[in-house]
């Protein structure tokens, strides 16, 4: 009869149920709330309650984690901004939806174009947070931010995002992806003493 | 050895039929150019005679300002290539006949093409709009047509550099002037005619029981909640009987072809996320293979593995949803969904590890994947592969396969024979749950599947129990699959060479098609040379599967034709594009 398939259902429902407990009381405090925990409760594993209790407590995010594109710029020793962007515009056309908008600098005496950026809008409504524009940008000028708490009241005034607020520095750009940034440096490095080998044999 | 190459070869029915069938010469093509006039003619002798008895995908390309050419693929259900033909129509009053007589499949798809193109398919049964709405004007995958917020023919817009300053589109374009209606349309007062040919468009039977009542038409959706997202299904029932049904869709249409067809091929890329967005895996998958076929790269080795193992770690996740929302589909309010979306979720996050991203994974470029796998991310596949994924399987099993709930909602019920299940161009598992060992895994083998040991699940009785049960017993195949893969992937690079951003794509045409985890996902593209595709169509397995629909509500309780359509399985973004 259909009794003990449903027996069995509720079973299984409540052996879910006192699981939750018995896991509880063996782990104790360090469950909740504690980086270990959650990454228990996230590994192949894991029993008893599942859920991460968001905003309490987080899910790590990977370092290949991408939400909104963030421009990286580095601090010199006067500590000035130097934007690494030249405004090559190879981020604008790879963009799907077309959401990023870059005016170039323009030398106001020669009228030339300056690899810099005047103007660096992104509009983050329409932003599909594919990453294509960090995969592509050939300076590492832009790169995929982890901040995904981005709410806010008003879109017609704050969802256009523009150079102020895309800037970040390279260190936090080196905090939240670590591993990237160690590779770039020991190729930029590696680059750079090669130049200075190639300019120190050339005169001679 | 005679039967393999009676399936495995390609007759010329150029010689064979040289009074209306030439071979397509056109540099990339292939295929064969049909006479309209002979088409019927020709698909009969092609599914009568040499075996094509699978119309999988039909569409049309505009070769602006040319001609119109529908273009179909047909396969036979013991396995193999496909037949490619085509009709050549002129862009003025373009007409041609209708396969719905042989290829009852054909149903939707070709209803498609006639929203999308204006194309009339003579004797059609039921010639409507399916994705737009009824009194749409213009055919938007026309060449000519323009949509709304247009901008330029092909991304990237000039506007955005070097002298881009944001400009949100609305401002310039503000809703209410944004919209092209016919002449003498007014909004506030229009009733829409084509739902008196929805209504009258339901058979309705002589009563023979004697009994004086009435048909009634009910309409589930588009807002109910077994419907999986915004859908409709038109129902005539009679008493508690379905009499007749038609599913009603379109409402989450963002008509992707045309956005694809503005794009470069590598700013599809991230969009076919968005079809299944539940898969997106699979279906960048799809989208890879048809390029790269035309590019005529492959990718290398590690890449193949990898991509092998995150579209079958894509298809376990999916069909533990589709598992556990039949369920509550059946009345057992989330219970189980809920034990099968802890398991999706730790699949999820080898996808976040992986692309960066748990449901758009944008992972796949034309020869490769983007990253190799992050540190320790091998250990957790490993750990899912080898110990909690069928262990869960099995749980899931025991947990629901014996339930007598199931059993007797779901045995016999919204049953399709092999042969129907053929006809109406079903595929992935409601075909298979149907007796039709149909895989393209096996029936015609893509990236390295033929390097592997799996069983292609099938099952006979074609009804949701069967369909229900080859999704569990593929999950163990893909498990299978993945400690293979796992056991094999050798190292080195994941890329050949830089990954480019324009890519170069030599004119021709070609379809790439997968096996999905609802079934064959396949992508049309035709390309000119040019930075952007002329043509891209996504053959979407969720949107045909729906044609069989009918059949397997007909005659059954309207209650269970909401269990029908949880094992159909399919999604919106999907069904809709
Ligand atoms: S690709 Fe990089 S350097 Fe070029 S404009 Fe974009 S952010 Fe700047
Ligand atoms: S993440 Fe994608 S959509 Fe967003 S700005 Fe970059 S390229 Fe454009």
């Amino acid at each position: 009869m259909a009794i003990t398939g449903l027996i069995k259902g509720l079973g299984i429902t409540l052996k879910h149920f006192i699981e939750t407990y018995t896991v509880d009381l063996k782990d104790g405090k360090k469950r909740y709330n504690t980086p270990e925990g959650i990454k228990e409760r996230s590994s192949a594993d894991t029993k008893g309650i599942f859920t991460v209790q968001y905003p309490f407590e987080k899910v790590p995010v990977p370092e290949a984690f991408r939400y909104i594109p963030f421009l990286v710029f580095d601090e010199s020793e006067s500590g000035e901004k130097d934007i690494r962007c030249t405004s090559c515009g190879i981020c604008a056309k790879v963009c799907p939806p077309q959401c990023i908008w870059i005016t170039r600098s323009v030398n106001p005496e020669t009228g030339k174009p300056v690899p810099k950026p005047a103007k660096f809008f992104i509009d983050i409504d329409i932003c599909m947070n594919c990453g294509l524009c960090a995969e592509f940008c050939p300076f590492e000028a832009i790169r995929m931010d982890h901040d995904y708490e981005i709410s806010s009241f008003n879109r017609f005034d704050h969802h256009i995002y523009d150079l102020d607020k895309l800037l970040k520095p390279a260190k936090y750009y080196a905090k939240i992806h670590p591993k990237q940034y160690a590779e770039e440096e020991a190729a930029r490095i590696e680059k750079e003493a090669k130049k200075a080998a190639a300019k120190a044999t050339k005169p001679a | 050895m005679s039967e393999e190459i009676l399936v495995s070869t390609l007759p010329e029915f150029d010689v064979l039929y040289s009074d209306f069938v030439k071979k397509d010469e056109r540099n990339g093509y292939e295929g064969f150019i049909v006479e309209p006039s002979s088409l019927k003619e020709f698909a009969l002798s092609a599914r009568d005679r040499w075996g094509y008895d699978y119309l999988s995908s039909v569409t049309a390309v505009d070769y602006f300002p040319d001609q119109f050419e529908v273009v179909y693929h047909i396969y036979r259900s013991l396995g193999g290539g496909a037949l490619v033909i085509k009709v050549q129509i002129p862009r003025e009053d373009p007409k041609v006949d209708s396969l719905y007589a042989i290829y009852p499949g054909s149903e939707f798809q070709e209803r498609e093409v006639y929203d999308m193109f204006g194309i009339v398919f003579t004797d059609h049964p039921d010639l409507r709009r399916i994705l737009m709405w009824e009194g749409f004007e213009g055919w938007p995958l026309r060449k000519d047509w323009k949509e709304p917020y247009y901008e330029e023919e092909f991304k990237p817009y000039a506007s955005r550099w070097p002298n881009g300053v944001a400009e949100r589109i609305e401002d310039k374009n503000p809703f209410g002037d944004n919209v092209q209606y016919p002449k003498g349309f007014n909004p506030e007062t229009w009733i829409p005619s084509g739902e008196d040919a929805l209504y009258m468009g339901l058979k309705r039977p002589d009563k023979l029981d004697g009994v004086d009542s009435e048909y009634v038409v009910v309409n589930l959706g588009p807002q109910h909640p077994s419907t999986h997202g915004v859908f409709r299904m038109a129902a005539l029932i009679d008493g508690e009987n379905v009499v007749d049904l038609k599913p009603v869709m379109g409402y989450l249409h963002r008509n992707h072809e045309k956005l694809g067809e503005r794009n470069t091929f590598l700013q599809i890329m991230p969009f076919t996320d968005r079809l299944d967005y539940i898969n997106s895996m699979s279906n960048n998958f799809g989208y890879a293979l048809a390029v790269e076929k035309l590019m005529g790269i492959k990718p290398p080795e590690r890449a193949e593995y990898i991509r092998v193992i995150m579209a079958e770690l894509s298809r376990i996740q999916s069909h533990f949803v589709a598992a556990g929302f039949l369920l509550n589909d059946l009345g057992a309010f989330f219970t189980p969904s809920l034990y099968a979306l802890k398991e999706r979720e730790l699949i999820l996050e080898v996808f976040e590890a992986v692309s960066g991203s748990r449901m758009m994974c944008n992972y796949f470029r034309f020869g490769g994947v983007v990253r190799d796998l992050p540190e320790g991310l091998f250990e957790t596949i490993r750990q899912l592969a080898f110990n909690r994924l069928p262990r869960k399987i099995d749980e899931i099993d025991e947990f629901l396969t014996g339930n007598e709930i199931v059993t007797t909602r779901c045995i016999g019920v919204g049953v399709l024979t092999a042969d129907q299940a053929i006809a109406l161009s079903t595929t992935g598992p409601i075909l298979r749950a149907s007796g039709v060992p149909y895989d393209i895994r096996r029936a015609d083998p893509y990236s390295i599947y033929d390097r592997f040991d799996f069983d292609v699940v099938v099952r006979y009785h074609g009804d949701i129990f069967d369909r229900y049960l080859v999704r569990i017993e593929e999950m163990r195949q893909s498990v299978k699959i993945i400690q293979q893969a796992l056991t094999q992937m050798p190292e080195g690079p994941i890329f050949e060479g830089k990954s480019q951003y324009q890519v170069k794509v030599p004119a021709g045409e070609s379809y790439g098609r997968v096996e999905g985890p609802r079934g064959e996902l396949g992508y049309y593209v035709v390309s000119n040379g040019q930075a952007n595709p002329w043509r891209y169509h996504v053959r979407s397995p969720s949107f045909i599967n729906l044609t069989s629909l009918r059949e397997m509500c007909k005659n059954e309780k309207i209650a269970d034709v909401i269990a029908i359509l949880g094992a159909t399985d399919i999604v919106l973004g999907e069904v809709d594009r």
